[in-house]
């Protein structure tokens, strides 16, 4: 763990502060890296015990959509790990429903519990954050 | 003001790198303190010392080795980033360090503002 966390010994980082740290993934999952990087940074981040959140918005629903087949594009098909997060106690996933409704998908779409939120509703989230990463 | 700041994109591809490098030098013109900048995704190609850009074009990579000598600002690759990219110590310019994501993470939290540069 300690290459992967940058050789942070977590148990000697004695500040102990706790921010909210958004993850905001805005592209489709395959196409660009995007997406895949970020989870990795996702992951990461549950390492240092911040309150995390994941937020979905735009063409970043189709990140978590179910049934993704890559075979075609010979690529790795990683929806698997959002499956997991919750593993790395990553449980608050939003949803912009707007989002989901302007690509003619719902909640049953989607191969996570996630909250789907308003636009408004997920931008006075983001307002709440201490740290947005947009991917 | 403590800012981590973070580089998402190419240099010369994208603007984000230069953008990414102004903000930087204005903040430190202002007082304000670089606490690092992190380079992911295709942002990994700042740090490569083989780059040559044509001689009436700005270097953007002994740009950022210029700022680590004279201000001191910490430069960090992402290590599976780079890997992927072909990014290596071997490789690396002055002033750059390769290292986890960990590093991102904490900057995010002893920053006091996070800045992403990309697209």
């Amino acid at each position: 763990m300690t290459e992967s966390t940058g050789g942070i010994d977590m148990d000697e980082d004695s500040s102990g502060t706790v921010k909210k740290f958004a993850f905001i993934n805005r592209k489709a999952p395959y196409g660009t890296v995007y997406a895949l990087e970020s989870l990795e940074v996702v992951l990461i981040s549950a390492a240092f015990d911040q309150d995390v959140s994941l937020m979905f918005i735009d063409d970043g629903v189709y990140q978590i959509k179910k049934g993704q087949g890559t075979k075609g594009i010979g690529m790795k098909n990683f929806s698997p790990t959002y499956r997991a997060l919750e593993g790395y106690d990553i449980e608050k996933l939003y949803v912009e429903k707007e989002s989901l409704e302007e690509r003619g998908l719902t909640e049953a779409d989607l191969l996570v519990d996630v909250e789907v939120l308003s636009r408004a509703d997920m931008a006075a989230l983001m307002e709440e954050q201490d740290v947005i990463l947009s991917f | 003001m403590k800012f981590g700041i973070m580089v998402n994109e190419g240099p010369y591809n994208h603007q984000s790198a230069d953008s990414a490098y102004q903000f930087a030098k204005a903040a430190i013109e202002k007082g304000h303190e670089i606490h690092r900048v992190f380079f992911y995704h295709d942002g990994v190609n700042n740090a490569t010392k083989l780059t040559e850009p044509p001689q009436d074009d700005r270097h953007i990579v002994n740009r950022w080795s210029k700022l680590a000598e004279e201000h001191g600002v910490d430069l960090v690759v992402c290590v599976a980033a780079g890997l992927r990219r072909g990014i290596v110590d071997e490789n690396l310019a002055a002033g750059f360090r390769i290292s986890g994501l960990g590093q991102l993470v904490e900057s995010g939290i002893q920053a006091d503002r996070m800045v992403v540069f990309g697209d």
